[in-house]
């Protein structure tokens, strides 16, 4: 049954119609005045935030699809992480915008300068060129052993996103959520450390 | 001739920040609105609020503060007040927890009868006072400051309350002392914040006795014409309009007169982020971003620039003799 439904093409309609439901909130919170005093810097958060959720649910498909022998969840991976960028990007143009009013040489000014906007900035640009190698004639240009390789590199943008978020919550001290995401992604991350650990046990003869 | 005086506290830089013409063609009607204020005294009418409260849209919630507009060098400026929903709904108090919001939520919990102060340390005599009491040491004044949080935004709120020289001069300190700690209420029974371990609790804070003696350093009781709303820290507090917001400790329980510099609760927790001045200056950045500009909170739209950040947060014609000589950069 929920095979059937995983396969149906309405499935994916529905799951890209559904992660930009965030989205969807926060900008009609926008026009609402719902966002509090400093809708700025609700949006630059809300943004960030929605990127590392989204970047939490894209690693969690393969763990599930493996565990639950799922492999109707693959197809729903890639819009998951191009999602994921979308809303990478919204954190980038609403840091560009609101806190840097679009000055070009204070935010070159600024990811020199600042090791936590570099380390977020770096993670952005990675997960551009992973957006960019997307669909399929992509992967049929790149060959699917090089395409695998290179969009490996998501663990590394991982590790970025929580160094990024670290850093900006360290002069508060407030690391609650920070280690939620960094746990998280821990788990994710590490159960394909032990996966690939035991397929490789498995295959010695 | 251009008579420049100092009365407002501001140098103004930009066009923009120049009193609307609609502004100024109503300044008599403005005065009147504030000379009512002013004999409306002790009545706790929606006229006198109005008055006091121009522009801030006064809550009308809590017990009137009536006061006298003040006539301290800096302590009337002309900007629009930041609304009275944003001043006591977006507030940094960490003992109730570090969103923003959490205050206006949980500050309700907040005990603030009876409340004393202790003044100890090097004072004459050190003394537990009543609150009702200290409140009668100084004529309420209404004054109308920048509020320049370290965090990049800001507020104009027109705050009730005394110079906190007038308490010092009450208790006589000592000739030895040289500085002067605020101690903050930490009450784990009605503070969820307290169990966060962001901080060392209680919060401290504190000032050289020339900066706690300044004139413009206020010893707080209301704002908007109203007592203090529990999540601004009411009862009494401090506001310092030179220094980033978090050098104005909320609901002071303890007034400490002591030599040494004391070791104020961020520059403990995080030396490289916060010092012991933490004066607004726009050429000190903080480590994680830029302090040259701020949003000023409650006006505009979301696409309009950032403002400008002045030097001791505007007041440099009134504080900067304070700091003559002295490295700012390295007394950050």
């Amino acid at each position: 049954m929920l095979r059937e439904h995983l396969r149906k093409p309405v499935a994916k309609l529905g799951l890209v119609l559904l992660a930009l439901m965030p989205f969807a909130w926060l900008c009609s919170g926008i026009f609402l005045d719902r966002l509090g005093s400093n809708p700025a810097e609700y949006l630059i958060r809300s943004t960030g935030d929605w990127t590392l959720r989204f970047l939490c649910i894209t690693l969690l498909v393969t763990p599930l699809r493996v565990i639950f022998n799922l492999p109707e969840l693959l197809r729903f991976r890639r819009n998951l992480g191009v999602i994921t960028f979308f809303y990478v990007l919204m954190h980038a143009l609403c840091y560009s915008v609101f806190d840097m009013g679009l000055e070009w040489d204070e935010i070159a000014l600024d990811i020199a300068k600042r090791p936590f906007i570099a380390v977020g900035f770096a993670g952005a640009v990675l997960l551009s060129v992973l957006a960019a190698t997307s669909f399929n004639a992509a992967i049929k240009m790149l060959g699917a052993v090089r395409w695998r390789k290179l969009h490996r590199m998501v663990y590394g943008i991982a590790l970025l996103a929580i160094l990024h978020f670290f850093w900006m919550r360290s002069g508060k001290k407030n690391f609650t959520e920070v280690l939620i995401y960094a746990g998280i992604l821990g788990v994710l991350l590490g159960w394909r450390v032990w996966h690939a650990a035991k397929l490789r046990r498995q295959s010695v003869p | 001739m251009l008579i420049r005086t100092q009365q407002d506290g501001f140098i103004h830089p930009l066009s923009s920040e120049i009193t609307q013409p609609e502004v100024y063609a109503n300044r008599r009607q403005l005065l009147r609105q504030w000379s009512a204020g002013a004999a409306a005294m002790g009545m706790a009418s929606w006229a006198q609020r109005d008055a006091f409260a121009q522009g801030g849209a006064a809550a009308a919630k809590l017990a009137a503060l009536p006061a006298t507009q003040s006539g301290v060098q800096g302590a009337m400026n002309v900007e629009k007040l930041t609304p009275y929903k944003d001043a006591t709904t977006y507030n940094n108090f960490y003992e109730f927890g570090t969103e923003k919001s959490y205050p206006a939520q949980q500050a309700h919990t907040l005990k603030t009868t009876p409340w004393s102060i202790e003044v100890e340390g090097l004072v004459k005599k050190p003394t537990r006072f009543n609150l009702e009491d200290v409140m009668k040491w100084g004529a309420m004044q209404e004054r109308i400051y920048r509020l320049r949080c370290v965090e990049g935004w800001s507020m104009v709120i027109p705050w009730i309350g005394y110079s906190l020289s007038d308490l010092i001069k009450r208790v006589e300190p000592l000739p030895s002392a040289k500085y002067v700690e605020f101690i903050t209420q930490a009450d784990p029974q009605t503070m969820p914040g307290l169990r966060g371990g962001y901080l060392d609790w209680p919060y401290i804070e504190g000032l050289r006795m020339d900066e706690a003696m300044h004139p413009l350093s206020l010893l707080t009781f209301g704002m908007y014409g109203e007592v203090l709303p529990k999540q601004n820290g009411a009862p009494v507090r401090l506001v310092v309009p030179w220094k980033y917001g978090f050098k104005s400790g909320k609901s002071l329980v303890k007034i400490r007169f002591v030599e040494k510099q004391p070791l104020v609760s961020w520059a403990k927790a995080a030396p490289q982020e916060y010092g012991f001045y933490s004066n607004v200056n726009p050429t000190v950045d903080h480590p994680r971003w830029s302090q040259a500009n701020e949003r000023r909170l409650g006006e505009g739209g979301l696409l309009d620039k950032k403002r400008k950040t002045l030097m001791f947060n505007g007041y440099e014609a009134q504080v900067s003799s304070l700091y003559a000589g002295m490295d700012l950069v390295k007394n950050f």
